[in-house]
């Protein structure tokens, strides 16, 4: 059997977003003058993990002197994450053996709502985090307004937070699902070229 | 205009007389921050890094200092031989046994020769060896940690001076004897010292996987004195050489007495003939009574082995394993040059430095052109095994190093100066004075087939005016010389710590790249190690509570402690559950009769307090940790003899 080019490339696409499983979704780092090596933590489809050995116990000691609650060692995203991308995974193999290019474009657009659903549940998050603080955090900053001052790291970019320099980028794992949508888009544009509605074939 | 510059020239001109001294015979020399960048050479811009690690020695304080060069900076003062209220070392309970002896305790030793191990002739950086005199004692300090790891201590030896140094795959590191004494030890008269004395030379053997020391055997050898040794490398790899004085035998007034003969010895040893006199079986068991400690970085403790045996070979009874090579006036350096072919030795009271061929030794030796004997051991005959001299060098020799470029750098204690000469035409190339009164040289990588030729440290005894004043007791001294040019230029001036007899060098990249930065918490296998804060317990034993703590940024756990009894005998086990680089804690309790503890992150150590009053008592972080570093401490209630209060402790709760 052979495959059409535009089903090719849904293939590819299929299987690029399996990227997550092998790479970092996201980075956060924290740079400060006493950490000539930043402190990290990869974020992981299934985990959270240590830039360098220690990173997140140490994020967390520097964390609950304002108050922020320590890293969790599991989240339900880590389950549902996990799911959601194989299964979406096994459609879009499905879909490029079985189906033509309108289904690619149904892929993409399902995948992209998963996407912004899923960035937006790290901002919820990190929101929680950088604002949900102890009542008795040994120090208490306020805004220049007088609010409680929160932690929030960025959701994407570089921000000061006390004496830390907070950097959130996206890895090579987003990169394999950037990828991987962007190939979806291009195999339904190669299909509809290719593939006139009197469906001619090769 | 004109009168500024004849000014300047003037003073120039004066400056060049007040430098010069007595040197001036050898033209202008270039000195001091006038007529050169010295201030820059050694300028190392903050958060840069040094050249060069320098491990010098601390003579009488027992420990060993860790400098940077060029800059002359302090890192760290390793405690070695004695204890060190500020490390625990030898006060807590893990690190006392280190310091065991077959004498019981002996808190304190003379820190004389640090070498590193080496590789093929080359410094491998992995462990500095050092010794001990007093009490003949040879440490290891580990270089992943710059922390002493292990102690042996050498039988049959007294004064153990002409030490440690090693063969040049690490093989052996050898240690010889100041004093003879009489072997085994016995009730004698001191005037019955000639034939009745003798000198054991002491071969280690070191794991090359671990580092382990190994009292391998010794060799009993005539009553000399036994000054200073190196290892033969390249062609004379399988031999060391030892410098002797007193071969007169004397003993009293030694300053007059060991100096009557016109010629001691160098010993040459050959520990490869050694080795096939014990596969034969030539070794005789005798005997000994000596302490072997070894520290553990997993368990953090250390433990005190008493051996009671050591294999022994007689130079007088076995021929071919040692040669001697009369040398002028007692010789003091014994060094080796990078190719392994010439052996110098230092007479101290002679103005010529004698330097000997190790081929011509061989012919020597082949050719069976002895000049008569000592206790056996065939003496070479001078100009058979000489391969030229030094010619009025200057006064007092002590020590040679070599720079690897065919040049050769002896201090001078006497005339307080490094001489620079070169070898093969033994022709004098420069000197420089010394402020006052050098003892050793060391250029990093000195003692190995490749020096890294670019500096020479001069180890003063005296300072006298060189820094402000501190009392009577001034400070010790090292000077820094560049060496890369044909005139040495000296660079710097620094103070050290105790006395500096000798040190080692190495290029800083070699090392560096091995220093740990943390002990890992899950690696930690001290028998009262806890892992996180829920393992903290305290348990009584009869009258002996042990304390299972921890201590994170910054707090113990726990901190309120109640049910301890007068008459106890509380151990506080704290374990550091830090895993972040620099983070250490130390804690402290009002009347511990010890020192405080200062723990790295993953480690356990332990100090002991027996409470004497009922009450209730504080302890806290003596390491500034953290911001609420101020807050970390603790109580103790403690509770009259009888009390039936049971044990609790706690953290945080109201």
């Amino acid at each position: 059997m052979k495959l059409k080019k535009s089903n090719s490339i849904m293939l590819l696409a299929s299987v690029s977003i399996l990227g997550l499983f092998l790479f970092p979704l996201w980075n956060i780092t924290l740079e400060a003058p006493q950490y000539p090596i930043p402190l990290g933590m990869d974020i992981y489809i299934n985990d959270f993990a240590d830039a360098n050995p220690h990173d997140i116990k140490n994020i967390n000691l520097m964390n609950h002197y304002v108050g922020m609650k320590y890293i969790p060692e599991s989240i339900p995203e880590f389950k549902i994450f996990p799911a959601v991308i194989i299964v979406m995974s096994i459609i879009g193999l499905f879909l490029s053996f079985k189906a033509n290019h309108k289904w690619f474009l149904s892929w993409f657009v399902v995948m992209l709502v998963l996407a912004v659903a899923g960035i937006y549940d790290f901002y919820l998050w990190e929101h929680d985090y950088g604002h949900n603080l102890d009542p008795k955090a040994i120090m208490k900053f306020t805004n220049p307004d007088g609010s409680i001052m929160g932690f929030q790291p960025p959701l994407f970019g570089s921000k000061d937070i006390l004496n830390f320099r907070a950097h959130s980028y996206p890895q090579l794992g987003a990169y394999f699902l950037a990828f991987g949508m962007f190939l979806s888009l291009v195999a339904f544009w190669i299909g509809k070229k290719t593939n006139p509605k009197t469906n001619e074939s090769h | 205009m004109k009168k500024i510059i004849h000014f300047i020239t003037a003073f120039a001109f004066f400056a060049m007389l007040l430098s010069c001294g007595k040197n001036s015979q050898n033209g202008t020399k270039k000195q001091g921050a006038l007529s050169s960048n010295a201030a820059e050479k050694v300028y190392v811009a903050p958060g840069e890094y040094d050249e060069f690690y320098a491990f010098i020695s601390g003579g009488f304080s027992g420990q060993l200092a860790v400098y940077g060069l060029p800059s002359g900076r302090l890192f760290k003062v390793i405690p070695v031989f004695s204890q060190d209220a500020e490390k625990a070392w030898g006060y807590n309970e893990e690190t006392k046994p280190m310091l065991n002896t077959s004498h019981g305790f002996v808190p304190w030793d003379d820190l004389h020769h640090p070498d590193i191990s080496q590789t093929n002739g080359l410094l491998d950086g992995r462990w500095v060896f050092v010794n001990g005199n007093n009490t003949p004692r040879i440490a290891k300090i580990d270089l992943t940690t710059f922390e002493t790891t292990e102690i042996i201590e050498l039988p049959n030896s007294a004064g153990n001076h002409s030490s440690s140094f090693v063969t040049e795959n690490t093989e052996y590191v050898v240690a010889g004897t100041r004093f003879s004494v009489p072997i085994p030890q016995k009730d004698i008269p001191i005037k019955d010292y000639k034939g009745n004395f003798k000198g054991a030379l002491s071969f280690i053997a070191i794991d090359p996987e671990d580092g382990g020391m190994d009292l391998k055997f010794q060799i009993m050898m005539p009553g000399f004195d036994y000054d200073l040794a190196h290892p033969g490398r390249g062609a004379s790899h399988g031999w060391f050489f030892f410098s002797t004085y007193n071969t007169e035998e004397a003993s009293t007034l030694m300053e007059v007495n060991a100096s009557q003969n016109d010629k001691d010895f160098i010993a040459a040893v050959n520990w490869k003939k050694a080795e096939e006199y014990i596969s034969a079986g030539k070794g005789k068991k005798m005997p000994a009574q000596y302490a072997h400690n070894v520290y553990n970085d997993q368990t953090h403790m250390a433990t005190s082995t008493i051996k009671d045996e050591v294999l022994m070979l007689d130079a007088s009874e076995l021929p071919g394993l040692v040669y001697l090579l009369p040398t002028p006036k007692s010789p003091h350096g014994c060094d080796v040059d990078p190719s392994g072919q010439y052996i110098v030795g230092s007479g101290k009271l002679s103005a010529n430095l004698t330097v000997h061929s190790f081929q011509k030794m061989l012919a020597a030796i082949e050719a069976k052109n002895f000049d008569g004997e000592a206790y056996g051991i065939p003496i070479l005959k001078f100009d058979d095994v000489l391969a030229g001299v030094v010619d009025q060098a200057g006064l007092g020799p002590l020590h040679t190093e070599f720079d690897g470029k065919g040049n050769a750098y002896t201090s001078f204690f006497i005339s307080s100066e490094v001489v620079k000469w070169k070898l093969g035409t033994w022709e004098v190339l420069d000197r420089q004075p010394c402020y006052y009164s050098v003892g050793h040289l060391m250029i990093p990588g000195g003692n190995s087939r490749e020096p890294f030729g670019q500096y020479v440290v001069a180890m003063n005894k005296i300072t006298k005016d060189r820094y402000l004043p501190t009392g009577p007791e001034v400070t010790q001294s090292a000077q820094l010389y560049d060496i890369s040019g044909d005139k040495m230029e000296l660079l710097l001036d620094f103070p050290t710590v105790g006395e500096p007899h000798y040190a080692a060098g190495i290029r800083a990249d070699i090392v560096m790249k091995n220093s740990r930065k943390i002990f890992k918490l899950e690696e930690n296998d001290h028998p009262f190690a806890i892992k996180s804060e829920s393992e903290t317990k305290v348990v009584r034993d009869g009258n002996v509570v042990h304390v299972y703590m921890s201590t994170i940024r910054s707090h113990f756990s726990p901190d309120n402690i109640e049910g301890i009894k007068v008459g106890d005998k509380v151990y506080f086990h704290v374990t550091n559950l830090e895993q972040d680089y620099d983070v250490p804690h130390g804690i402290s309790m009002i009347g511990a009769n010890t020192s405080e503890l200062l723990i790295m992150p993953g480690q356990t150590e332990t100090f002991l307090w027996e409470p004497k009053e009922v009450g209730v008592w504080p302890f806290y972080c003596t390491d500034f940790c953290s911001a609420l570093h101020q807050e970390m401490q603790g109580y103790v209630r403690v509770s009259p003899a009888g009390s039936a209060l049971p044990l609790s402790w706690s953290l945080g709760e109201d």
